[in-house]
């Protein structure tokens, strides 16, 4: 390669990491742009993107309960959970909450919230509405059920069983109070396929109870008169106005299209996260520093080239972290740093190489390029079984493992880069200059 | 040959290193079978919840206050200045209030962290990582097929994957083994952090595995008059700065971690150390020798 051309490249990487320090630390390229009043040169201060474990907050597995569900309808009730669940949420003033489907579980993140116990008891308290019809033998039922209450033996039974009307179906609710009683009551409204339910429902069961239910517990009762049509019915339970209230709300927000029910919960408190990101980023710095001085000791100039190239890595790497974005959690903070180790490997490989070809006497460029030429398929292969095993450990698929396979797998990519074209190139800028004859250096 | 930087005899004792290596290999096997390693909540399903306390008290008065709330075992463990972790059952949110508020009670507390694992979910993920372990030695077995198919001297490729594979159990299992120690005497459980680093250490230690065989390959097409003795043990030779390098560099970042990074990745890092220790000497003193004892029963074999 002519040496022209290798300085090019050389001043194109300086620049591009320059620029991209810049990219992930801001504050002193724009706080010089303020100063010299050129504040259209500001560039974007975008924060890294913090896992829950780094900034606290809430992880929640619901699983939903798709038994009353024909398997067709499967994935629009989930969608339609994820929506009222995502509406909940919202309502609660988390900052970007993700309500994800997988399957037939919901998995809830909420990031830096102070009271996590509030924010499922809302989430959870999401009442479930449905009408229940009786039984075919719903007499036989009340009367085993009497009998149950006296003799305080057997099992009290259910005498209603459900209907395909839920909450799904509602349009709205209202609160009103009865105009002879002067209670509270909850006015329901239901959209066009609800009415329709609704009506069928009703005119089947003319004479019979249509008991309504949230979250599986009957709240009223009603005999059903005659055939209704229109969609509207109202609950007349013995509420007060502020339940009456809180329900109606409720029943706003959403009603639950499915039952749901928390399997997994992980919370990391805030002072924890903040600890965690500290001590994390102390680690890493400690380290690095660590190898930089362990290259230079041990390698000399290329070791401090090497320690150059392994600063523009770390650059690189956290600008990719910034634009892609990359979640970084604690797990991927260490997958990052143990990638970091890894990187400098291919940098030995050259060395160690390039050594042993200028001890049997080639010269400067020739034992250059023959030491990379050797070093090349163990540098391949040693960054090929790490990502390797990285991919298969990102098809896992729990959110430690993903972390770390996922920084790990970029960083060795990154790494095998950096080695082959950077710490290469500045090698070669050496070449035929006085340096390249003070044996020792090397 | 000109090459060699530095002569260590790496095959003086080439009995002793396997059988040391054996006694440590062993160790641990007795130790998996005889104390077992403690599942973490990952894998059984249960509740941490670790809170500091203003006041630090006694795990007995922890045990006491909690008592009424019948959460079967308790496992209370002091971490940190202040802070305590307490290990149960599965328990729901309500419950998980009711403890925090009984706790309250000792002294002004405040959660740090809180996990609830089903035992549907710590079935699932048992399953999944029995299937992650069995995928990746699939890989590793197809990689190690692939990368020694070219060095068949003086013993065929099949049996520098054999000895690749032997060495890679030693690296894996001493781990193990620390762990199961750690999980008898200090209560340590293996939970998915630590299955990843296992399986991390896999990955590096192959790799430290091929380059030490690469280089006697590379080695072998060169020379062909020397005894594959003296060719091992000047790859040995050739391998030792690099290899002493790169284990360094990753160690320094590990040990960092495990000193600075706080508990979460406490275990963690440590699994990789002492994996990637092992790797790092099994490559040098276990393979090697493995190789030549082979090459030298099965000459006798052919002899007899």
């Amino acid at each position: 390669m002519p040496k022209k051309k290798v300085y090019l490249i050389t001043i194109f990487i300086l620049i591009l990491a320059f620029f991209l320090a810049n990219l992930t630390y801001p504050k002193y390229w724009n706080q010089s742009a303020d100063w010299v009043g050129a504040s259209f040169l500001r560039l974007p201060e975008k924060p890294f993107k913090l896992g829950l474990d780094l900034q606290g907050g809430t992880h929640l597995i619901y699983e939903a309960d798709l038994s009353n569900i024909a398997k067709e309808d499967y994935s629009s009730s989930m969608e339609g959970l994820r929506d009222v669940i995502e509406r909940r949420v919202n309502l609660f003033g988390v900052r970007e909450p993700m309500v994800q489907v997988q399957g037939e579980r919901l998995v809830v993140e909420l990031a830096g919230i102070k009271d996590p116990g509030e924010a499922i008891k809302m989430i959870g308290q999401t009442p479930y509405l449905e009408f229940r019809e009786q039984k075919e033998n719903y007499n036989e039922i009340l009367e085993k059920n009497r009998e149950v209450i006296e003799t305080q033996e057997g099992q009290i039974e259910d005498p209603f069983k459900a209907t395909i009307l839920t909450g799904k179906y509602l349009k709205r609710s209202e609160l009103g109070f009865d105009q002879t009683t002067n209670r509270p009551l909850v006015h329901l409204e239901f959209n066009e396929e609800g009415a329709k339910i609704f009506e069928e429902l009703t005119e089947k069961n003319v004479g019979k109870i249509l008991a309504i239910y949230i979250d599986q517990i009957p709240i009223s009762a009603p005999v059903v008169q005659e055939k209704i049509s229109g969609g509207k019915a109202q609950i007349t339970g013995q509420f007060t106005i502020e339940e009456a209230k809180d329900l109606v709300r409720n029943l706003n927000a959403g009603a639950l299209p499915v039952p749901i029910k928390l399997i997994s919960q992980q919370t990391v408190g805030p002072t924890l996260g903040k600890i965690s990101l500290e001590e994390s980023l102390k680690a890493g710095a400690f380290g690095f520093l660590a190898i930089l001085v362990f290259m230079i000791i041990f390698y000399r100039i290329p070791g401090f080239l090497a320690s150059f190239s392994l600063i523009i890595y770390v650059v690189l790497l956290l600008s990719l972290f910034k634009l892609i974005p990359v979640t970084l959690t604690l797990a991927g903070i260490a997958g990052f740093l143990l990638s970091m180790g890894m990187a400098v490997d291919a940098n030995i490989l050259i060395f160690s190489r390039f050594r042993e070809e200028l001890k049997i006497g080639k010269d400067y460029l020739a034992a250059l390029e023959e030491g990379f030429r050797r070093a090349w398929p163990a540098i391949r292969d040693g960054n090929l079984t790490t990502i390797l095993v990285g991919l298969i450990l990102f098809g896992f698929g729990t959110s430690f493992v993903q972390g770390f396979a996922l920084t790990l797998v970029i960083g060795n990519l990154i790494g095998m880069f950096t080695a082959i074209v950077i710490t290469n190139n500045f090698l070669k800028v050496f070449a035929r200059t006085k340096f390249e004859r003070i044996k020792w250096l090397w | 040959m000109a090459l060699v930087i530095m002569k260590i005899n790496f095959l003086k004792y080439k009995i002793i290193y396997p059988i040391f290596f054996g006694i440590l290999f062993s160790a641990s096997l007795f130790s998996i079978f005889y104390f077992g390693l403690k599942p973490g909540i990952d894998f059984t399903g249960g509740s941490i919840l670790e809170v500091d306390f203003e006041i630090r008290p006694e795990n007995q008065v922890i045990q006491e206050k909690l008592k009424d709330l019948n959460l079967g075992d308790l496992v209370i463990q002091p971490t940190g200045e202040k802070g305590v972790i307490i290990r149960m059952k599965e328990i729901d949110e309500s419950m998980h209030q009711q403890i925090n508020s009984k706790l309250g009670e000792i002294s002004k507390i405040e959660e740090k962290r809180f996990e609830n694992i089903g035992p549907v979910i710590g079935k699932e993920l048992r399953q999944k990582t029995i299937i992650l372990i069995l995928i990746s030695l699939v890989a590793l077995l197809i990689y190690i097929a692939i990368s020694f198919r070219k060095v068949s001297r003086p013993i065929s490729s099949w049996q520098y994957g054999a000895i690749s594979i032997i060495t890679l159990t030693f690296d894996v299992l001493i781990p193990i083994g620390v762990f199961t120690l750690l999980g008898r005497f200090y209560n340590v459980q293996f939970n998915i952090p630590i299955v990843t680093a296992l399986l991390t250490i896999l990955g590096y230690t192959i790799n430290d595995k091929v380059i030490v065989f690469d280089r006697v390959r590379e080695n072998l097409l060169r020379s062909r008059q020397e005894n594959f003795e003296t060719i091992l043990n000047q790859s040995l030779n050739q391998i030792l700065t690099r290899s002493l390098s790169t284990g360094s560099c990753t160690l320094f970042v590990l040990f960092s971690i495990l000193f600075l990074g706080g508990e979460t990745l406490k275990y963690f890092s440590l699994t990789l150390i002492i994996g990637i220790i092992i790797g790092t000497l099994t490559s040098l003193f276990l393979a090697p020798p493995l190789l030549l004892l082979w090459l030298k029963w099965r000459k006798r074999g052919s002899l007899a």
